[in-house]
């Protein structure tokens, strides 16, 4: 294999034209070529859907694949509370400027300046978009449209169709999906999952995938691989991902020359619902949307955590005075509303001195007293109905007369595939967009940004720079399956199924999952630190090894068989678990989502390491030993870089 | 809790099911109803059985992958949920709780309680979009009514689950079409293909085996997202129109 | 050509809103035999000899056989969704779904059968006797012996207990289905629904009902 240099491929000139001059200055393939040229598309989220979509319009012969019985499943369906853009319609002084320098001060200085901008830049086309296609947004009585504030920002910009905002996006990327498919642009593979990406000649040229259904395993070739997976928070068993969400493509990606950028920026959401107990598959996410309202506090005394716990008293029982908003008390400026990070631990700090509000002491409240209060229930319900519903048929408890509690929780990964400015990988013709890529959010992510960030790939950036890609394969011939780099991919899937069906061992492929979240959570979650990290690595190790002895996977191949689906995506996610723990270790700073217990100031704020942590960390697989480390260094133009401060 | 589960197995679409017994332990009432199933998996692995197939994906009530025909019931004994969301709760200690597939003919079973709801994208690609593409005007350029914007989101909701196919007498789907296409008629962008749509969606849900609506409210009653049978009528209307320009 | 299944329902509810008519204005017309012979004798003069109600006659059969045609092609097809093999095991009432909504075409088969009998009793005992050039009966003669015999008395009043049903969930959705209903109008609908039914089933059992005790003005 080539020795990998990473390349970003930033355009040169002033921060505000580097995109139009980027376009003005890449090649494009003309309409009678882009009918000649095959594009697979993995994945069929926000990202991928858009994408397909896209390149379909355009003309390109798009194969999309989708692990579920329908594209509209993705989990970028489940996103609640909205999509940011600069549109600046609240006149509230916003601007395609201060979006980017929000999202890079959200994200800790750790993303490119050039990628953030130009998602800044193309965030205003999302939403023209999403309303042609009939994304029935929020709205004032005058018709125009609404907008709500989120974490880590003082303007209001997020626009948000009820709770269900994800869902909405994601429908109108799937109906302009499903136009292209009637047009015949694009094919649509349900029920197959990826299990290998195949290269010809250095170049992405096909993937191997199963059909889920049928168990057979099959081979498809194109000019371009586009993955648009998602990413890889399921590595810790619990989180707020869906439960078919998994890193495997990312994986297999991977282990073909792409590498892996900053696995250990893992985002860690302030408001889920707590765990209840050992039979959980799976957390809730209460939308951070809340936090416009909702008031988040635990009490001041340790007699009334006692209380509460001991179900004696009620949490509206505790008088004003006896409760402690400790996000306004600690951060004035942004209060309730401070970037996912800062909240999530200020939750933990809480609970860590003893406050939490269950009997777990993993709990504390987001209360909507005072906001019912203030704007009467109908105001609220209106907002928030679905969530409080939600929130009510998992909990039992109504949030309208008691307050909801909340606790942090696995919900979104920043790291990803390694992309240049095109968004592709260190693989030629290998595309990572949405989550599934490491690119625009550094090392925290806003709220509001995900699905802004998976279309602005879909829709304006990816269309477009792979034209540039393909401009150079006009000539070269549809892709054939039968080469020998098919058969040897399609013979490894084969063994690897094989392998662990022979395993026969005690242990559920859940029980080992749970065992690795446990680790997960444990060394490499909210606070990490070198020694545990380094043992975390040391178990995960000796979990792999138990993994491949000792799993218990029912069933033969040729069939509808979930427990292989998920035993094939556990061996994935231990091996991105020990590279997000090796990341952490070699990141000795406190950034974003990682906190490393070592570098905090006195009041237990993070502590950055600009001078010697400034890069993106670029993991490199190797056969039988540790993955190598590739720096790319971040450059910072237009800001400057600064202590992030959310207090005044 | 303790529960009996009578449960749904067969192999694929040609073969034919039956039920099954199983008895399951130690539920916490704060367990949700898949995660039961998740146990009475494990459970079955260790004894060497074959699991139970089922859908289940965002396990949060919106992907619509969840399914399950829960003691007479789609997505079991509770208004406006998912089975996902439903918890052990809801039932008593000791109850026998019975799970089948959702049926109709249009929804074949791939496998135990998993079925094929293709049909529901075949009837989407058949119009159930608004034909953009490329740059569009500015977002505001037209504003639209709140209530209508309101209304689009009540039909909009739809999951896509199939809790109406299954629960209709008649299999139908047109609770399914009327969400989308109410949906997108409510809104300008929308309006303008709105009666051509609700013909060629409204033709493909015949084509693919589902029966038709005779009003029962069934639908709109088991609907976890209590999506109105109102829209139905604005989907005949439109249907009339296009009709009538024929 | 084959018609889409809503094309069918359209159908259905536009002939069915045909035959709501006729019920209420046939309802009109047998009420005046409880008021008097003379009104009723003239009534039945009057809808024999008109020419408008005359040419009608064919309009109205034509009204029932669509009706029915299409509610059985209609059923045929909903069946076929739901095959036999694939009913649930257990099965609850749902919530809000009336019982007249999921029998329509088992009520539907017995008003047909119903009006069969009452075409023999009264239909060719009368019209088609004078289109026959034979003596017609008299209608309220008819009437009167009919509603002698307990058994049809009992017969009717199945036969209208069914239209009764068939009516209070055929009138509101007609509306709905031909598109003529929203979310406000929908229990506004539903209310006329059965207040209509109930006009129908009080209207028409008390005929037998007022002969069967006397009660009738003659």
């Amino acid at each position: 294999m080539a020795e990998i240099k990473l390349d970003s491929k930033i355009p040169s000139g002033p921060l505000a034209e580097k995109w139009t001059r980027h376009k003005a200055a890449i090649k494009v393939v003309s309409p009678a070529n882009k009918r000649k040229m095959e594009i697979i598309v993995v994945g069929t989220g926000l990202g991928g859907a858009s994408a397909a979509a896209t390149l379909g319009e355009l003309g390109y012969n798009v194969k999309i694949f989708c692990i579920s019985d329908s594209p509209r499943r993705a989990h970028s369906i489940a996103a609640q509370g909205g999509i940011n853009a600069a549109k600046n319609y609240q006149n509230d002084n916003d601007s395609v400027y201060r979006l980017f320098y929000d999202t890079i001060k959200g994200g800790d200085f750790r993303a490119r300046e050039a990628n953030v901008y130009r998602l800044a830049e193309v965030s205003n086309l999302i939403i023209d978009k999403c309303v042609a296609q009939g994304v029935p947004f929020a709205r004032e009585y005058g018709g125009l449209l609404a907008n709500r504030s989120f974490g880590g920002a003082q303007v209001s910009r997020t626009f948000y169709a009820r709770g269900q905002t994800g869902q909405q996006l994601l429908l109108g990327a799937y109906a302009s999906l499903n136009r292209q498919i009637a047009a015949g642009t694009v094919k649509s593979y349900n029920r197959r999952e990826m299990l290998d990406l195949v290269l010809i000649d250095g170049k992405a040229r096909g993937i191997i995938v199963r059909n889920l259904e049928t168990g057979e395993i099959e081979r498809y070739g194109a000019h371009a691989v586009v993955i648009a997976t998602g990413g890889y928070g399921n590595t810790y068993f619990l989180s707020t991902n869906a439960m078919n969400s998994n890193g495997s493509a990312l994986i297999q990606c991977y282990k073909k020359g792409a590498c892996f950028a900053n696995p250990c920026f893992v985002q860690i959401h302030p408001t889920c619902i707590p765990v209840h107990g050992k039979q959980q598959s799976k957390l809730t996410l209460m939308s951070e949307s809340l936090r416009n309202d909702g008031k988040i506090w635990t009490p001041k005394k340790l007699e009334d955590v006692e209380k509460l716990r001991k179900k004696q008293i009620k949490p509206s029982q505790i008088p004003e005075e006896d409760r402690d908003y400790y996000l306004e008390r600690r951060y004035p400026a942004f209060g309730n509303l401070v970037p996912r990070d800062v909240a999530s631990r200020a939750a933990k700090e809480r609970c860590d001195a003893g406050y939490g509000v269950n009997d777990t002491g993993l709990a504390v409240f987001l209360d909507f007293a005072e906001p019912i209060k203030r704007l009467g229930r109908k105001a609220i319900e209106e907002r928030y109905g679905n969530l409080f519903q939600m929130y009510e048929k998992i909990t039992d408890v109504n949030p309208y007369e008691e307050p909801m509690q909340i606790y942090p929780a696995i919900h979104y990964t920043m790291g990803g595939l390694w992309v240049d400015y095109n968004l592709m990988t260190t693989i030629p013709g290998l595309y990572a967009i949405g989550e599934a890529n490491f690119s625009d959010h550094g090392g925290n992510r806003l709220g509001a940004s995900a699905l802004m960030q998976g279309l602005a790939d879909g829709y304006y950036v990816l269309p477009n720079t792979i034209g540039d890609y393909l401009s150079a394969d006009i000539q070269t011939p549809k892709t054939d399956v039968n080469h020998p780099a098919f058969e040897e991919a399609e013979n490894r899937v084969k063994a690897r199924i094989e392998k662990l069906f022979k395993i026969k061992g005690k242990q559920t492929v859940d029980e080992l999952h749970k065992k690795l979240g446990n680790i997960m959570w444990e060394y490499v979650g909210m606070a990490r630190n070198e020694k545990g990290l380094k043992k975390a690595i040391k178990l995960i190790d000796e979990l792999t090894k138990e993994f491949w002895t000792d799993v218990l996977v029912p069933g033969k191949n040729g069939d509808f068989n979930q427990e292989l689906e998920k035993a094939l995506r556990l061996a994935d996610f231990l091996e991105i678990g020990k590279l997000i723990a090796l990341d952490a270790l070699d990141r000795r700073e406190s950034c974003g989502g990682h906190f490393r217990e070592e570098m905090q100031t006195e009041e237990g704020e993070a502590k950055r390491d600009d001078a010697n942590y400034m890069y993106v960390a670029a993991w490199e697989y190797r056969e039988n030993q540790d993955p190598k480390l590739h720096k790319e260094p971040l450059n910072y133009e237009v800001v400057k870089v600064s202590t992030r401060n959310y207090k005044n | 809790m303790k529960f009996t589960l009578k449960v749904w197995r067969q192999k694929n679409a040609k073969s034919k099911g039956r039920f099954e017994t199983y008895k399951i332990d130690n539920i916490s009432p704060d367990t949700s109803f898949l995660e039961m199933l998740d146990i009475l998996n494990n459970n079955l692995v260790h004894e060497g059985k074959e699991p139970v197939a089922f859908d289940h994906d965002c396990r949060e009530g919106i992907c619509g992958m969840c399914s399950l025909y829960i003691n007479g019931r789609a997505h079991g004994p509770d208004d406006e949920i998912t089975t996902c969301q439903l918890h052990m709760r809801k039932f008593k200690d000791g109850d026998t709780i019975t799970i089948e597939p959702w049926r109709s003919a249009a929804f074949p079973v791939v496998k135990d309680l998993v079925v094929n709801r293709r049909a529901f994208d075949q009837i989407l690609q058949a119009g159930g979009f608004i034909s953009i593409s490329g740059i569009v005007p500015d977002a505001n350029a037209i504003p639209i009514r709140k209530e209508d914007a309101d209304e689009s989101m009540d039909a909009s909701a739809c999951i896509g689950c199939g809790a109406c196919v299954a629960t209709c007498k008649n299999g139908s789907a047109m609770l399914f079409v009327a969400a989308r296409v109410s949906a997108l008629e409510r809104l300008p962008q929308g309006k303008i293909e709105a009666a051509k749509r609700a013909k060629s969606m409204v033709q493909k849900m015949d084509e693919l085996g589902f029966g038709a609506c005779s009003n029962t409210q069934a639908c709109e009653a088991e609907c976890p997202k209590g999506i109105s049978i109102a829209h139905i009528a604005r989907l005949n209307r439109l249907f009339i129109q296009a009709k009538l320009q024929d | 050509m084959i018609l889409s299944s809503l094309t069918k329902k359209i159908i259905i509810s536009l002939s069915g809103l045909f035959l709501l008519v006729f019920l209420a204005l046939h309802l009109v017309l047998n009420l005046t035999a409880i008021c008097s012979r003379e009104w009723y004798e003239a009534v039945c003069e009057f809808m024999d000899t008109n020419i408008a109600i005359k040419l009608m006659v064919p309009v109205l059969v034509l009204g029932f056989v669509i009706h029915l045609a299409f509610a059985t092609a209609f059923e045929f097809k909903n069946w076929a969704a739901r095959p036999r093999e694939l009913k649930y095991a257990v099965a609850t009432h749902t919530k809000g779904v009336s019982w007249s909504a999921k029998n329509m075409f088992v009520l539907g088969i017995v008003v047909i059968l119903g009006i069969v009998l009452h075409l023999f009793n009264f239909w060719s005992k009368m019209q088609l006797q004078g289109f026959l050039g034979n003596e017609e009966e008299n209608a309220y003669d008819l009437v009167v012996n009919l509603f002698s015999c307990k058994c049809f008395v009992l017969i009717y009043a199945i036969w209208i207990i069914a239209i009764f049903f068939h009516v209070q969930h055929g009138f509101w959705s007609a509306f709905q289905s031909i598109g003529l209903n929203n979310s406000k109008w929908l229990p506004r609908l539903q209310f006329l629904s059965k207040v209509y039914a109930w006009i129908i089933l009080i209207g028409y059992l008390s005929i037998p009902i007022c002969f069967t005790l006397g009660l009738q003005c003659s």
